[in-house]
This record gives structure tokens, sequence and C-alpha cells, in this order.
């Protein structure tokens, strides 16, 4: 293991995520924001849905968008064929080691994003927010978690996705896992569809929302911790497994 | 010191379709889940063997195809043989990838530049993916630009660059660590003729200080020009290998007519072989015929009144000196550009 490489690895990332930190931040953010108002204020404000959703989507908010900034940071590149990927391939380093820094690269990504749209979500959503951190070490457990997921889900899907299909992946996978990813709504709220509360236990978007919602707002029903950290390890070192052996398939013919 | 290259018996075999360009290629697959048809097998090496010296500018040439790239691509880690080895000075390529990539600089045939970085950027994080201190690298970023003519482009993001200052820059990227082996698949594809001769003498002045090059190409004069052994490669093996004037030398007489004719008789080619001068005939094309002989232009009376007499009109002539271009022809038949 060549640690300075891997060093320089993420300086260069680092330094591209700077360089693009306006184009980030609204790539991640606007959307939850977006949300967070119509649903949030304008909705509740206007008494079609009652003020307490406004601390139950919070959660939901913070697990949506941490997952898509890593997926997004470590996919891309990789599906978009962007050369970095080649370029890095050339360096003194073991292949699965150059997936493993933009798991990490993706992994931290999705970390600050996670922690900047509390405070943001939490601006627009103010007064009448019941979010409280009354568990911290369960909170960053999971939230390390999730943003362990999002990355190695980012790697496995970009791995194994073509260009050409960068659409179809949306369609097919994305906007699924959004809407069945328990981000807008708790699990519980499924129960008058027993089939498919069953069925979503497979999207992993359910176990970072209901675990957000678990530590973050636990007066709403929710997934119990231990169960949602179990799936969240499962998943984790699932996706990390996969998309090392697709990335390394891909990276050497 | 400087460092050889070596292959033993290399085969190749693609299961899916071969990137484009083996050594660049970082190709998203053909799908192929879903269907039970057997999956296409391309065979690319076929017992490559290849003893390259240390030192020394070493030329693979061979038309589209041949097995130039995935060559190069086994040499540098980046497609895996399906058997064979592979070796770097002292170092299996397979076994030893990490020490193998800090004795190399690839140049692939489609430029790979970061594309989120400048100029001078992609040169100060190459060097640093290598390990090398911030004093140095800084100093060689600035000595490239300036030896590759990109100081003024040195801080512009690489995206709106030429495809000739990407090359340009391709190759600064791959000195940035100072290597002891210099690969370069199809280095002057592509550029206009002042950067291939500043191409050129770069490539020889790092000869100079005691490099090895291993280039591709199938381009004739470059290979004549550059190396100083060359592989010609045709189906994934060594068909001939020497230096360029040995390997003319090879060539039956060294002069290459290629006649064709309104219609052929069998004889004639027979009375063709009788010639003063002629080594081989060769037919072609049922109406051609491939002549190789010691002189050129001073046979073509005499052919032509061999096809008067023998009632064959002569409608093409085409004389060729000794080149490696003929030699290829000998050797396989067909021409570099088919």
């Amino acid at each position: 293991m060549n640690w300075k490489t891997f060093g320089a690895m993420l300086a260069r990332d680092a330094h591209v995520a700077r360089r693009n930190a306006i184009q980030l931040f609204l790539q991640t953010f606007l959307q939850p924001l977006l949300f967070v108002f119509i649903f949030g204020r304008v909705m509740v404000g206007s008494g079609y849905m009652p003020a307490s959703y406004k601390s139950l989507l919070l959660p939901g908010i913070i697990a949506i968008s941490m997952v898509f900034t890593g997926i997004w940071a470590v996919a891309m590149p990789l599906i978009a064929w962007t050369r970095e990927i080649e370029d890095r391939l050339l360096a003194p380093i073991g292949v699965a080691w150059i997936a493993i820094e933009k798991v990490i690269a993706g992994i931290l990504q999705a970390l600050v994003a996670g922690l900047m749209v509390i405070p943001l979500a939490w601006l627009v959503l103010r007064p009448g927010v019941e979010i409280s951190i009354h568990a911290p070490f369960a909170f960053a457990g999971i939230i390390v978690l999730v943003a362990i997921f999002s990355a190695s889900g980012g790697l496995a899907l970009g791995c194994s996705i073509n260009q050409q299909h960068i659409g179809l992946m949306f369609g097919m996978v994305i906007t699924p896992m959004i809407f069945f990813g328990c981000t807008y709504y708790p699990w519980s709220a499924l129960k008058p569809f027993p089939i498919l509360q069953k069925a979503v236990l497979i999207n992993p978007l359910v176990y970072a929302s209901e675990g957000m919602r678990a530590t973050l707002a636990p007066q709403f029903q929710h997934l119990p911790i231990t169960a949602v950290i179990i799936a969240l390890l499962f998943f984790d070192v699932l996706l990390l497994l996969v998309g090392l052996r697709q990335f390394e398939r891909k990276a050497v013919t | 010191m400087a460092v050889g290259v070596r292959t033993w018996d290399l085969h190749k075999v693609y299961s899916s379709s071969p990137p484009l360009a083996a050594a660049g290629g970082f190709i998203a697959r053909a799908d192929a889940k879903g269907g039970k048809q057997p999956k296409a097998q391309i065979p690319a090496l076929d017992g490559l063997s290849l003893d390259v010296l240390p030192g020394e500018i070493f030329g693979l040439l061979g038309p589209n195809g041949a097995g130039k790239s995935t060559t190069v691509g086994v040499l540098t880690t980046r497609v895996r043989p399906t058997s064979g080895q592979a070796w770097i000075g002292e170092h299996d390529v397979w076994k030893e990838q990490a020490r193998v990539k800090h004795l190399i600089g690839v140049v692939p045939q489609r430029p790979n530049l970061d594309f989120s970085l400048t100029a001078r950027e992609i040169l100060i994080f190459h060097a640093a993916y290598f390990g090398i201190g911030s004093r140095l690298r800084n100093e060689r970023a600035d000595a490239l630009l300036e030896k590759f003519k990109l100081t003024e482009r040195a801080n512009q993001m690489v995206r709106g660059f030429s495809g000739g200052m990407m090359q340009r820059l391709s190759i600064a990227r791959a000195m940035m660590h100072d290597p002891q082996v210099l690969f370069l698949d199809e280095p002057s594809a592509g550029l206009d003729p002042q950067t291939r001769i500043l191409l050129w003498e770069i490539i020889r002045e790092y000869h100079q200080a005691g490099k090895t090059v291993l280039l591709t190409t199938h381009n004739m004069d470059e290979a004549d020009a550059l190396c100083q052994r060359l592989a010609i490669i045709d189906h994934g093996h060594v068909i001939a290998l020497g230096t360029p004037v040995e390997l003319k030398a090879s060539i039956p007489g060294g002069f290459l007519l290629r006649l064709r004719f309104g219609n052929q008789t069998a004889d004639l080619l027979e009375r063709l072989q009788m010639l003063a001068g002629v080594r081989e005939v060769r037919a072609a094309d049922g109406t051609g015929a491939d002549v190789y002989a010691d002189r050129g232009g001073s046979l073509i009376p005499e052919i032509a009144t061999l096809a008067a007499n023998a009632g064959a009109e002569l409608s093409d002539v085409h004389i060729s000196e000794p080149s490696l271009e003929n030699l290829f022809l000998h050797h396989t038949g067909r021409s570099l550009r088919d």
C-alpha cells in the first residue's frame, strides 16, 4: 500500500471539489431545499400538512442528500468515463486502492452534505422543527454507515452501468429508490400496503431514512436502531465488495 | 541503469470486443448478460515473444489490429494476458504491478488527461502520485512545459486543448516521474509534421539519457527514422525482427514492382522469373504480379516486351524502393495500410 499515492489522489479530489464548490453546492442542496420549502413551508403553512410533518421530513431530507451526494460523486466519473480514472490506473498503487480512494472521497462528500443540510433545512423550516441529537453516538454511527453505503453504492453502480444507460439508471434505479426510500414518510406509513411494506426493505435508503429518523426525531414511529445498523452494515459490505470486483473487471481488460 | 523489456509467449484472447486501443481502453463492456449466445473469442496475441534491450528505441510495427496496443497494454498492467509472461527489467509485470508502474511511463493512443485540471496541475498531481516532493515536481513541470511549448497554456484547463497539445502534454506527463522505460502507442498519429519532428527530437533526447523507448506505429517513416530495432507484428505474433537496415535487406532484391495486366497467362509469370535481376515473382489478384528484384525502372522495358509477346497488356506499374512497407507486404501478402 502506497500512502503517498493514496494521499495525492485524495488531494486531487479535494482540489477539484474546491474548484467546483458552487456547482457542487447547487447540485447537492438545491433540490432538497426546494423540497423542504414546498412541503415544509408552503404545504404546512397553508394547512394541507400538519405542523409535525416538518420534523418528520427533515431526517429523510438529510438521508436523501447524503445518499445522492455519495452516489453521484463516485458513480459519475466512472460512468461518464472521465479520463481521470484512466490517468490514475498508471499510478504506482494497486488497482483496488484507486477504487477505495474514490469511495473515501465520496464518503467525505456525503458526510459534508449531511452535516450541511441540517442547518440549511432547519433555516428554511423553522419555526416548529422538533429535532434533537439525543443519541449522539448512534447518530454518528448511522451517519457514517449511510455515507459508506452511498459511496460504495456509487462504486457498484458506476462500474456496472454504461454511459448510454445513465437515463435508464435514473428511471429504473434512482427514482424508485427515492420514492420507496421512506424519505418523505415513515416506514410505518406503509402499513396499509403490507406487501409493499415488506418489499421496500430491500431498498437501503429505507434504513438510511429510518436511522436518521430514529436518532433525530424519535417521537415518530421508526425501525429499531439495531435493525437499521445491521442492515446498513450488510449493504455497506455487499456494495463495496461488488463495487471493487466490478472496478477491477473494468480497469484491467 | 537502463532497463529492458521482455515478453515470453504472450497469448491474449478477448472474450468481449477488444478495446479500441488496448492500452488506453477503459471501455464499457458490451452487455453480455441475459443472452446465452456464446461470447466471441477474439485472439489478439498469439505467442508473442520480445526482448527489448536496455537503452534502445524499439518499434512495434504492424497494421491496425495486429496486436501492438494489446502488447503495450500487457506491459503496462492494463491488459491481463491469457497466458505467457512479461517483465520490465527483472520485475514481473503481473506480480509486481506497483513496482513496474514506477519504472514505466505510458503515452496511450488516445490522450487520457484529467479534464478537471489545468495542464500544470496534471503534471504536478501526476508527480505527486509517484511520491515526488513538491520542489522537484514544480521544477520538472516547468521544464517539461517549456520543452513541449506549453508554458503559455500551463494554467488553462486541458478540456479546450487541441489534439496535438493533448498529445504533447500526455508525453510530458509520462516523463514527469523520470521513468526508465517509455511506452508510446502511436505517438505521432494525428500530429502535424512540425509537432511530429519535435516529438522525434524529444524521444531521441530521452533515449540519449540512457532510457529505453518502446513505441508502436504503422508509419514506416517513423519506424525507419527513429527505431534502432523493429519487430513487425501481424496476427499477434512477430513475423520479422531486426534493425531497419537488416529488415530492408532481407527483402529479396530490395525493389518491388507491382504489375497489373489486362489479362494474364500462366506462363507469363514463369517468363518474368527468368529476367535478369528478378528474385521472386508472386501472382496477385489473378491479373497482377508482385516482382521482387534487385533493380527497378530498368526492368520495365523488358517486362513490357514480355507481356506484349504473351498477349497480356501491361496496364499499371508501381515501383517501390527497398522499404519496410515492402517488407511487410513480402511477409504477409498485405499492405500495411490495408
